[in-house]
C-alpha cells in the first residue's frame, strides 16, 4: 500500500461518466459463480467478481476438535477467511495477517444470523475462504461463496446471504468496487444482507460518506446485492438442471 | 387468509417462501416460520399433504449430512473400542456408543477383551436405540437380523439421498432386488450394503443405485432406473435382446 499510494492517483471517472474499467457507476463488475467444485467438501463454490476469484469450502456439521470449543445447545461455526501468497501482485506472506483474522471474524458474523446452528448442537461447521486472486471486494465475495457453499452443504440456513460494495471514487457513487477505485477511491463501504429477510448482516465503512451519500451507497448496494442474489439461486437450480438432462 | 406460493414436488432453496398466512402445519425441522411466513432453509423437494381441515408442508431436503433418530437401521463401522462399549462411526456429527452387554446379549466381564468380538474397522447392521440433543446415540443390535456384518458389498451414498433408493412404499427397493437379485440392505445413514450372487448383477446394482443418487431429484425414476437394469443386463449378455422376461 505505501508504495502504492506514493503514486499519482489516476483519473476513476472519465468525461462520459465511466469508471476505470469502462463501467457505469450502478454496474456490477462481470459475476460467475459455480457451486459443489470441490469433491472432499461437504459443500463448496467458486465466485468471480470481475478479477477477483474467491474460493469457499464447508465441512460439516461434525464433531468438533477441539471438544471443549463445543457448545450445548447449537452449532459453533468456524470460519477462515485467507489470500494465498499469489492472489495479489506483490507475493503475501502465506501467516494469516490482523486482515485476515479479523475479516475472518467479520464474514462468520455476516453468516451466523442465517444459520440455524440451534439443529445440531455440540457441533461445529467449518467454512474455509481462500482469495485465489485478489482485485477488491475480496470480503463480500467471500460472503456471497460461503453462503452458497453452505447450502450446497445442505446445512439449514433462513436464507442465503450475498455482499457486495460500494464505494465514493471521484465524488461519485459507485457500486462494486475494483482495486483501483477501492485504494484512490474516497470511501469504501461493503454490505452483506439477507434480501429475502430484509436484513443487513455486515456493513463496515472505510472513508467518509455524508449522511445523504451512505444513504443513496447504502441503497445502491442492496439493489447490487438482490441481483446477486438472483444470481445465487439461479447457480443453485442449474446444479440440479444439468442432472436432469 | 393464507396461500401457497409453490406446487407440490417444487425445488426449493434457502429463503424460498413457501407459503404466506399460519394456517400450516409443519412437518419438517426445514422449514421455518418466519414472520407470517413460511421458508425454506436447504435445497429440497417441497410436498404438499391436503385433507379437509390442514394443509400440511414437508420438505425432503436434497443436501446434508445424516442425523440420528431413534429407530433408524444404521450401518457403522467401529472405529475404536473403549473399556465396555465400541464407538461406532455412522456418518452422524457424533459417534455412536454400542455397549458391550447389548453385543453379546449377556453381562459383559470387563477381563475380556473386546476386540475377540468386534475389532477396528469391522462393519456392523445396528438400530440407534436412544438418542437426544444431549447425548450420543446409542446403538443397538438386539433384534433379528442387525449385529456383525460377515460378506457382501459396501456403498456409501448420500444420506439425503436415501429416501429415493428405497421408494415410496419401498417400490424402488423391492424393484432392484428383483431385478438384479441381489439382496440390498439400505441403512438410513447412506451406507448400503449388497450381498449379490455374481459380480456382473453386483456392478449392475452399484450403478443402479449411483444413478438414483445423481438423479434422486427427478420424476418417474423408478421406471427409468427398470430400463437402465434391463439395457445393462442386455449388454453384459444376462439376459437376451429380446424383453425383460426369459432371464438366465
Amino acid at each position: 500500500m505505501g508504495v502504492a499510494a506514493e503514486k499519482e492517483k489516476p483519473k476513476l471517472i472519465d468525461e462520459k461518466g465511466l469508471r476505470v474499467d469502462g463501467r457505469r457507476p450502478d454496474e456490477l463488475r462481470p459475476i460467475d459463480m459455480e457451486v459443489g467444485v470441490l469433491k472432499n467438501a461437504d459443500g463448496s463454490a467458486l465466485v468471480k467478481y470481475g478479477n477477483t476469484w474467491v474460493l469457499a469450502a464447508v465441512y460439516g456439521p461434525r464433531e468438533a476438535v477441539p471438544k471443549h470449543m463445543t457448545l450445548p445447545d447449537r452449532a459453533v461455526l468456524r470460519c477462515r477467511y485467507r489470500m494465498l501468497s499469489f492472489s495479489t501482485h506483490e507475493r503475501k506472506s502465506p501467516a494469516p495477517s490482523r486482515r485476515e483474522i479479523e475479516l475472518s471474524k467479520v464474514i462468520r458474523e455476516a453468516l451466523e444470523p442465517a444459520v440455524l446452528t440451534e439443529l445440531y448442537p455440540r457441533t461445529t461447521i467449518d467454512i474455509f475462504i481462500e482469495v485465489l486472486n485478489a482485485h477488491g471486494g475480496t470480503r463480500t465475495a467471500g460472503v456471497t461463496a460461503a453462503a452458497l457453499a453452505l447450502a450446497d452443504a445442505g446445512i439449514p440456513m433462513r436464507d442465503l446471504v450475498a455482499g457486495v460494495a460500494v464505494g465514493k471514487v471521484d465524488g461519485i457513487i459507485v457500486l462494486d468496487i475494483n482495486e483501483n477505485e477501492d485504494m484512490y477511491g474516497e470511501a469504501d463501504m461493503p454490505v452483506a444482507a439477507m434480501p429475502g429477510l430484509g436484513r443487513i448482516t455486515l456493513l463496515q465503512l472505510n472513508g467518509v460518506l455524508t449522511p445523504e451519500e451512505f444513504r443513496v451507497a447504502l441503497k445502491l448496494a442492496l439493489q447490487g446485492i438482490k441481483r446477486i442474489y438472483d444470481m445465487q439461486k439461479e447457480v443453485l437450480r442449474h446444479k440440479y438442471a444439468v442432472v436432469e438432462e | 387468509m393464507s396461500k401457497l406460493l409453490v406446487e407440490n414436488r417444487a425445488m426449493v432453496f434457502p429463503g424460498d417462501v413457501i407459503a404466506e398466512g399460519n394456517n400450516f402445519e409443519i412437518a419438517t425441522p426445514y422449514l421455518k416460520r418466519i414472520g407470517n411466513r413460511v421458508v425454506a432453509t436447504v435445497i429440497g423437494l417441497v410436498t404438499i399433504e391436503k385433507d379437509d381441515r390442514t394443509t400440511k408442508l414437508g420438505l425432503i431436503p436434497l443436501e446434508g449430512c445424516y442425523y440420528p433418530k431413534v429407530g433408524d437401521l444404521v450401518i457403522g463401522i467401529v472405529i475404536d473400542i473403549g473399556v465396555t462399549s465400541w464407538l461406532v462411526d455412522i456418518r452422524a456429527p457424533f459417534p455412536a456408543v454400542l455397549n458391550a452387554s447389548d453385543y453379546l446379549g449377556k453381562p459383559y466381564n470387563p477381563s475380556e477383551e473386546l476386540s475377540k468380538y468386534l475389532n477396528i474397522g469391522d462393519v456392523i447392521l445396528a438400530k440407534i436405540a436412544q438418542f437426544d440433543r444431549g447425548r450420543d446415540p446409542l446403538l443397538t443390535v438386539q433384534e433379528k437380523g442387525l449385529g456383525k456384518v460377515v460378506e457382501g458389498v459396501l456403498i456409501e451414498i448420500k444420506p439425503s439421498r436415501v429416501p429415493r433408493v428405497v421408494g415410496r412404499r419401498k417400490s424402488m427397493l423391492s424393484m432392484l432386488q428383483e431385478e438384479t437379485r441381489c439382496q440390498i440392505v439400505v441403512g438410513n445413514n447412506g451406507r448400503i450394503l449388497l450381498r449379490c450372487p455374481d459380480p456382473e448383477r453386483e456392478a449392475i446394482a452399484i450403478l443402479a443405485i449411483k444413478k438414483i443418487e445423481r438423479e434422486a431429484h427427478t420424476q418417474g425414476l423408478t421406471e427409468r432406473i427398470k430400463e437402465f437394469i434391463i439395457e445393462q443386463k442386455i449388454k453384459r449378455g444376462l439376459i437376451g435382446s429380446g424383453g425383460g422376461k426369459g432371464e438366465t
